[in-house]
């Protein structure tokens, strides 16, 4: 408890690659919640012990495919109601996992406990430059009021450059 | 998904074909190769559903001609699957319980397991749903002299947990096939009755099938028909309204207008307070989360046996993860998850059912309620 300024909290934690079970790295981090104003996003500090994983590669491929795509790509219900994904659309899960990620953030309070639910609809923009750009209306899961909340948001990526968000 | 037919007439045509089928990583069914694509030569190419126009159309501007060949690949798959209708097996043939199925077929399961399991199984009329569909559990009892304990499971109470009514419809199934040759579950059987309600919540669960599927309330109306749906799991008569709901219908943790004002809510009731003195463990299967969580959302205050639901939990997480390696969080609903009350799970221990939890079932939020169907086996196997 900080008087006047908020909750601090100090966490020692395990970051565990989603697509490698095995590869994991500890990570402290140091999360504040501000007082009283439910608007600004909690402070957040970390520090990572250990690397993560290079994805250059992976973020080739996909860059390439996309790039070279005659039609925009147009997308929906990632997954599926049973819960499938196809190989062309991991990445672009992928994406808005990493996106999304930034908009909880961002909308987080110590009583509030967000997770992706679904892509229910993604439409890559057509951009002159290097980026990719893909908007996205996801649904987020809040757990303590079991809401599902409709999102839109705007991802901005390309490899080497990590994602950018505009809501 | 489509299958479609080309004969590539020009090289340039080929090189294009091989260009489309590896940038977009298209599924070559002949020939298997991106390099054995030959002008005059028969090309099959299946192209999943969200690329048909892209691919289509990049076609036409190549003045690549082509054929649809299969329509829908779904389709022919759906057709090629036999749906025999046996009752000489113990469990239907053909029923896939790696899969997610519709209410229908969830229906006509159980009638089906009666039939081919008559000397265990029978079906029950519990009560009727706000949109009057029926509602049936069923009862796996062994014929016997002394009257037995019973366990009782319900699943589905909210319809967006579609792992919940597949995890009903396995435990079921693995009961039936194994009770003769497995002696923990004969022994099971000896002594206690199982009465399991595969789906609670019938018409959420036909919604989330067929309209949204991550609609969690029942179907019933409210001011007018502008809006629908109650937390079932808000709605029984403990702590009813006092905290962690909503009085709003507009709220996934609506209340309802009063304890047990659901049909669906006011059967299930009926039926555990008649059996009351006989159910020993009361269990409710939800998810996503990996929880095995214990009286009380309403208050942090513990139940009168605590330290021997605890134990008990703890010892089913750790032979949850001997299986799977998934590991499951112990404890009361209020303090390792959120208050809430008007839960059912709290309602039977309140009226005096010693053990009672809800699971909450695979995973922690990466699929979340759209857990994928090659889960359905390991997350069943291990909550077994």
């Amino acid at each position: 408890d900080i008087d006047g300024v908020g909750h601090k909290y100090h966490l020692e934690l395990v970051l565990e690659d989603v697509l490698d079970r095995d590869a994991t790295v500890n990570c402290t981090a140091e999360v504040l919640y501000h007082l009283g104003n439910q608007n600004i996003a909690p402070d957040v500090q970390f520090t990572l012990e250990g690397e993560l994983k290079n994805t250059d590669d992976a973020d080739n491929i996909f860059y390439n495919r996309i790039k070279s795509l005659e039609k925009e790509l147009v997308a929906e219900n990632i997954p599926d109601s049973h819960g499938n994904v196809s190989p062309e659309m991991e990445p672009i899960r992928l994406l808005a996992w990493v996106a999304s990620g930034y908009v909880i953030w961002q909308n987080s309070t110590e009583n509030t406990k967000f997770q992706l639910a679904q892509i229910k609809r993604v439409k890559q923009v057509k951009r002159s430059d290097e980026y990719l750009e893909f908007d996205y209306m996801i649904l987020l899961h809040e757990m303590v009021s079991q809401e599902v909340i409709p999102w839109q948001m705007t991802v901005l990526w390309r490899p080497q450059h990590g994602v950018q968000v505009t809501q | 998904d489509q299958v479609l037919h080309i004969v590539p007439e020009t090289f340039q045509q080929v090189q294009h074909l091989q260009h489309l089928c590896s940038t977009l990583l298209l599924d070559l069914w002949k020939p298997l190769l991106p390099e054995d694509i030959w002008a005059g030569e028969n090309l099959h190419i299946r192209v999943p559903a969200p690329l048909v126009q892209e691919v289509k159309d990049s076609l036409d501007q190549h003045m690549i001609s082509y054929k649809v060949l299969i329509p829908d690949v779904q389709e022919l798959v759906d057709q090629s699957m036999p749906r025999e209708r046996s009752s000489h097996r113990q469990v239907p043939e053909g029923y896939v319980y790696t899969e997610y199925h519709p209410m229908e077929e969830i229906y006509q399961w159980m009638t089906q397991i009666q039939k081919s399991n008559s000397e265990l199984v029978t079906q029950h009329y519990l009560g009727k749903t706000i949109e009057n569909r029926t509602m049936y559990y069923l009862q796996i009892s062994q014929p016997s002299d002394k009257t037995k304990k019973i366990i009782w499971m319900d699943c589905g109470i909210h319809a967006r947990e579609w792992i919940s009514p597949a995890f009903c419809q396995w435990f079921v199934k693995e009961i039936l096939q194994n009770y003769q040759s497995d002696p923990k579950i004969s022994r099971f059987l000896q002594n206690l009755d199982l009465y399991v309600l595969p789906v609670l919540n019938i018409d959420g669960y036909i919604y989330s099938w067929e309209k949204d599927r991550l609609w969690r309330k029942n179907r019933s109306p409210h001011m007018n028909g502008t809006c629908y749906g109650t937390d079932l799991n808000r709605n029984f008569n403990s702590s009813w309204g006092s905290i962690g709901v909503s009085y709003n219908c507009s709220s996934e943790i609506f209340c309802g207008s009063g304890p047990e004002s659901e049909p669906e809510t006011r059967a299930v009731a009926q039926l555990i307070e008649r059996k009351k003195s006989d159910i020993l463990c009361y269990l409710t299967i939800h998810s996503y989360g990996q929880y095995i969580l214990t009286p009380y959302g309403s208050t942090t205050k513990p139940p009168s046996n605590s330290e021997e639901l605890m134990h008990v939990a703890e010892k089913a997480a750790a032979a949850l993860m001997g299986k799977h390696g998934t590991s499951y969080e112990v404890g009361s609903t209020a303090l390792i998850l959120y208050s809430n009350s008007g839960s059912s799970r709290d309602w039977a221990h309140m009226i005096g059912i010693p053990f009672s939890y809800t699971f909450e079932l695979r995973d922690k939020g990466t699929h979340g309620f759209v857990l994928p169907s090659d889960q359905i086996q390991p997350t069943c196997e291990e909550t077994m």
